[in-house]
């Protein structure tokens, strides 16, 4: 198998080509997120691409912010969930890579509707209540944006993730400052969130979300507390449009996609590792 | 014969779900409750003293609840959220949107303490919204029993049934007047046979629209009271069947008369058999505190209104 970061560096190179594609996406949380999905999908998660919603005996993973599907569908397709052409065929007409994720397309990999923020969180301790209840040792991932916490729902959830003790979630915050309308800080302030959690009843850890070896010795902690009657809340430092320099920590990299010139400015800083779709 | 129709009995609706769902958890190992602080006022007692591991407090947080639910059914449960109407809907619907009905999962969102009947608690509580949300709902089932026996019946009935389903009950009590047996999603219920007008009526007011039926027999109008429960999906044959018998129609709904049953049976009307309709419901208002029966008076969801709403359509009909 390729290097974690050789994956990553193709998994950038298909969120540019989607975006770019459907002249419409969101590159920059993307970008930011591709080495901790690459770490999830290609090494830390216990998964079958051949695709069961119930996902027994499996590891799951949630995207609550759904925004950033294309970093999702493109680990998915390169873990064997679809063909890797279909990420052509992002947010075009009669696609099942819609612009936010769904299951009403039937794409595999897929289990829950996400879009519409703070409700990840919520579904994610479903699932590991599910699990418990059916005696799986399994864990449940999931991912949330730091501008997401802005939601009321997310502390709902976070509030009873420890109340009754989820202790097989692992919960991750991308925590990169950046929210459409500006920085966090200006947005809404949101302190400092990993207290916050503390404060909630979690076990937290932080990381360097751009550092595939920082990412992997992480969630490895993250496992090994699994099981301790607690929640586990990772703080992840990531940098917004991490690998394309003029998209780094510019928070109008958002939500628009690059132009022709653009695009090639930015593959020329990615190789193509796998072979693009 | 609609004054065969006897009360075996009073009994309040929620009470039928709480019976039911104890019931159903029973036979099927898979089902599990979530209230969101209402575990008492939705009658869960039984349920829980029965299955403490398949009940999940959720504190006053239905949208957590909403997700949690959702996130449940992966991993093969069948959770029932539990609240009230006003906050198992209104609250929450874009939970319910994404969460339950886009992504399609096998949800029963179980709403007690339903419109006006709430009573003292006034307008925050009365929702009178709540059947118009769900049934736009792409996906969504909207079943609305209308005594004890039928909010049982109902309640064990949607275990096996997949999909997303949106069970609406209420607080007071009410006459038992259903077999449980009789029940069965997305048939319609008929109480008579009539020629002259047909009485489609949902929840409490099923009751109401049968003993109207009587007040109207005497005065020999024939009304035909048909027990609409599942609003979605609506029993169009039954409707079609009625309509072009009576050519008139009365909808009868604890429920504002936008969005509710009368514009669902109205649709059907409008697309198979175009038929003068006389809408009994509250007027596109919010409700206030007092008892149940002098709300249902004040806002013209009475007996008297029936009868009334009755003859008058007859009148527009022969015009």
């Amino acid at each position: 198998m390729p290097e974690l970061k050789d994956i990553a560096s193709q998994v950038r190179r298909d969120i540019l080509r989607m975006v770019h594609g459907a002249n419409s996406g969101h590159p920059g949380g993307s970008l930011g997120c591709a080495d901790f999905l690459t770490a999830l999908y290609f090494k830390v998660m216990k998964h079958n691409p051949a695709f069961d919603m119930d996902a027994r005996g499996e590891d799951v993973f949630f995207l609550s912010n759904g925004h950033i599907s294309p970093v999702f569908y493109s680990v998915l397709a390169r873990s064997g969930y679809f063909d890797i052409k279909e990420l052509s065929t992002f947010r075009k007409i009669n696609s099942r890579l819609q612009g936010h994720p769904t299951t009403h397309d039937h794409l595999p990999g897929v289990r829950i509707a996400s879009g519409s923020l703070g409700q990840g969180m919520s579904v994610a301790i479903g699932a590991a209540l599910a699990k418990k209840l059916n005696n799986e040792k399994n864990i449940v991932y999931s991912l949330h944006g730091d501008g997401e916490l802005d939601e009321g729902q997310i502390w709902e959830a976070a509030m009873f993730a420890a109340h009754h003790k989820v202790d097989n979630l692992i919960s991750t915050i991308d925590w990169n400052g950046q929210q459409i309308d500006g920085p966090t800080d200006k947005v809404m302030s949101l302190g400092n969130i990993r207290n916050k959690f503390e404060a909630f009843g979690w076990t937290t850890l932080e990381m360097n979300g751009n550092d595939m070896d920082d990412i992997i010795s992480t969630l490895d902690k993250a496992k090994s507390l699994v099981g301790q009657g607690k929640p586990i809340g990772i703080m992840m430092h990531t940098i917004m449009g991490k690998g394309v320099d003029f998209m780094e920590n510019d928070h109008n990299w958002h939500g628009v996609a690059p132009n022709d010139e653009q695009l090639q400015r930015a593959l020329a800083q990615l190789p193509e590792t796998l072979g693009d779709y | 014969m609609l004054k065969d129709i006897q009360s075996t009995g009073n009994k309040d609706t929620r009470s039928g779900f709480g019976d039911g769902i104890a019931e159903v958890a029973r036979k099927n190992s898979n089902v599990v409750a979530l209230t969101a602080d209402l575990a008492g006022s939705l009658k869960l007692q039984q349920f829980i003293k029965e299955f403490p591991q398949r009940f999940i407090q959720c504190g006053i947080a239905e949208a957590n609840m909403i997700g949690i639910a959702a996130g449940m059914t992966i991993g093969g449960k069948i959770p029932y959220t539990t609240t009230f109407a006003n906050f198992s809907t209104g609250r929450v619907y874009d939970q319910i949107r994404q969460s339950v009905a886009y992504s399609g999962k096998n949800v029963k969102i179980c709403a007690s303490h339903a419109g006006l009947t709430l009573g003292e608690d006034g307008a925050t509580h009365q929702i009178l919204e709540d059947i118009g949300l769900m049934k736009m709902l792409p996906g969504m089932t909207v079943i609305v029993p209308c005594d004890y026996n039928q909010t049982k019946a109902a309640t064990i009935a949607v275990a096996d049934y997949v999909g997303p389903v949106y069970l609406r009950f209420g607080r007071p009590v009410w006459p038992i007047f259903t077999k449980v047996e009789d029940f069965v999603i997305g048939k319609a219920q008929y109480f008579s046979e009539g020629k002259d007008v047909s009485i489609f009526a949902c929840g409490h007011m099923v009751w109401n629209a049968i003993q109207a039926g009587i007040i109207l027999q005497d005065k020999g109008i024939s009304a035909e009271v048909i027990n609409i429960h599942t609003i979605k999906p609506i029993d169009e044959e039954a409707i079609i069947t009625s309509l072009s018998k009576t050519r008139c129609a009365v909808t009868a709904e604890e429920h504002n008369i936008i969005g509710g049953l009368g514009d669902a049976v109205a649709q059907v009307a409008a697309k198979s058999i175009p038929t003068p309709i006389e809408y009994v419901g509250t007027k596109d208002t919010f409700g206030e505190s007092g008892t149940p029966k002098e709300l249902l008076k004040k806002y013209g969801l009475d007996i008297p209104d029936i009868v009334a709403a009755a003859e008058k359509v007859i009148l527009r009909k022969k015009a």
